[in-house]
């Protein structure tokens, strides 16, 4: 007879799941986004039943359009459960229109975001100027649906409909010289109160970069809709960065100029205080920022009686697909 | 005369109810907000940003009796300085309930973190460990019981006020508007408190001279 003994070693030790299951995943996600159309990690965007009472952006007819073409990148979501709409779109750092939380989709929603021109400038050999219709026409819009951590220590899931950076600098041909690129926000005071207060340690307009590789990492998404809708002003209407392995201030709003260039661009909040927030800003639960831990996060919308607060992973979870970037970099002096 | 005697009496007790009930508005406010899940996405958040801040608002107010009772002439407000200095501290440990439930859920791992590691947390802390005392000796017996030491232990309530303000500044990430507002306040309730002892010492001084 044969007398089963339990393994001294679990396999569930030996490597955990949630790592064999993203490397699985991350492999799809590649290949998804090389062939979305055809590919098995495409899928239809799910009918989201939006609250009714909630407002709703359908966006302009361009825009409309080419969301009902978009596909679901399924291999490049997370399983977890989206916030539901009428927090992401009534929770939002979006200092331009205020500091309260609750600021941007009170103060935002008269802000004209169509038609909108973006200027592409620096080190690509096709610089210019481009009404955002135009700059989207070739791209394949995804839903992704992404953890967003903000630096605040909280975090909410997300399903944002874009396309990859890097394919769009790729149509501009990058110079052997473009080493970062960085982003501007709208300057424009009379729509966005916020830029015109006197009280605010910041200097508009908010500018944001990244390093060339980060950049043309499949993951870094450039923006324009949520929840299968247009982007709400308030969420960074009409065109926005999403990173989600950075925290949420890296993810610049209304993007109005994207510059290639040679050296690190200097970057709004690592301007203002350069021992909290740095260029980097990757998550990373092992630095801490001066004033609060970043080792865990609640996860937002929060229950009161108990509060979702969960670790925070390194690289916000998306470890596997992007610590490589990192590879010999102390990430403590380069946080 | 007897009868204007309770009429008089009654107005005061109305008048005592109607001040003691003031500062539970914003709790009845906030209590009836939450219900109606009507706090954003982040209720946790603003329900210990809003007994936070009314914590400092009933500072304040206790604070103002002095001068406001000395520039006015209102000896009435006497009266209510020991209630709104307790409503100070109901809304500060409110305040620290609301953290420790909402935000951190009781595990004590995070709380003694939170409590060592976060400046501004660990400043706050000490300012509600300093009222303690202050809300304990405020009963007639206490004053009683301590003599001239009881207002000098409830001076503590200067820095405490300071620990206060400094718990609040240190949490600005880019705008400091409500910070500077509370913050002049402060430096002219303290300020005037310092300008009539500087005062006072130097009509002293004349006097013995």
């Amino acid at each position: 007879m044969l007398i089963k003994r339990p393994d001294p070693i679990k396999s569930s030790e030996i490597t955990p799941e949630s790592i064999y299951r993203n490397r699985r995943l991350f492999l799809k996600g590649l290949a998804g986004t090389a062939a979305l159309a055809l590919s098995e990690g495409a899928a239809a965007i799910p009918a989201y039943n939006l609250d009714k009472d909630a407002p709703q952006y359908p966006g302009p007819d361009w825009l409309q359009q080419q969301l009902r073409a978009g596909v679901r990148n399924e291999a490049l979501s997370t399983a977890e459960n989206p916030a539901p709409y009428v927090n992401v779109i009534t929770h939002n750092n979006f200092y331009e229109f205020g500091t309260g939380k609750q600021d941007p989709s009170r103060k935002a929603q008269n802000f004209k975001t169509d038609p909108w021109r973006v200027e592409i400038a620096g080190e690509v050999e096709k610089p210019g100027s481009y009404n955002l219709e135009d700059l989207l026409r070739p791209h394949t819009l995804e839903e992704r649906v992404y953890r967003l951590r903000c630096v605040e220590a909280w975090s909410m899931v997300i399903p944002w409909m874009g396309f990859p950076l890097g394919d769009l600098l790729k149509r501009f041909g990058p110079t052997s010289r473009a080493k970062y690129v960085a982003f501007t926000t709208l300057l424009d005071p009379e729509q966005m109160p916020g830029q015109g207060g006197f009280f605010s340690t910041l200097d508009w307009p908010y500018i944001e970069g990244l390093r060339m590789d980060e950049a043309m990492h499949p993951l870094t998404l450039l923006t324009v809709g949520l929840y299968g809708n247009a982007l709400p002003p308030q969420n960074g209407a009409p065109f926005r960065l999403v990173v989600p392995w950075k925290y949420g201030f890296k993810s610049i709003k209304s993007i109005v100029r994207i510059e290639l260039t040679e050296t690190m661009p200097d970057t709004t909040w690592n301007l203002t205080a350069p021992n909290e927030y740095g260029f980097y800003a990757n998550v990373n639960p092992k630095v801490d920022h001066p004033r609060w831990s970043q080792a865990t996060e609640r996860r937002l919308p929060s229950s009161l009686f108990s509060p979702r607060i969960i670790d925070t992973q390194p690289f916000n979870g998306y470890g596997d697909q992007v610590a490589s970037l990192y590879s010999g970099i102390d990430l403590r002096k380069w946080f | 005369m007897v009868l204007t005697l309770t009429r008089d009496r009654l107005k005061s007790l109305a008048f005592w109810w109607l001040i003691f009930l003031l500062p539970l508005l914003p709790l009845a406010w906030l209590v009836d907000r939450a219900l109606a899940l009507d706090l954003g996405a982040d209720p946790a958040q603003a329900i210990v940003q809003f007994t936070g801040i009314w914590t400092l608002r009933l500072l304040f107010i206790t604070l103002a009796v002095t001068p406001l009772r000395r520039l006015f002439r209102w000896s009435w407000l006497q009266r209510y300085r020991r209630m709104m200095g307790l409503y100070t501290l109901f809304y500060a440990v409110l305040h620290l309930l609301a953290f420790a439930t909402f935000i951190v859920g009781w595990r004590t791992d995070l709380l003694l973190r939170e409590l060592s590691e976060r400046p501004y947390i660990v400043v706050g802390s000490l300012a509600l460990l300093l009222l303690i005392p202050l809300g304990v000796t405020s009963t007639r017996n206490w004053q009683r019981r301590l003599g001239p030491r009881w207002a000098k232990l409830h001076r503590l309530v200067y820095p405490i006020a300071l620990l206060a303000m400094l718990h609040f500044i240190w949490q600005i990430r880019s705008s400091f508007q409500e910070q500077l507002i509370y913050g002049l306040i402060l430096a002219w309730l303290l300020g005037y408190r310092l300008w009539k002892r500087l005062h006072k010492r130097k009509t002293a001084r004349r006097q013995v001279a």
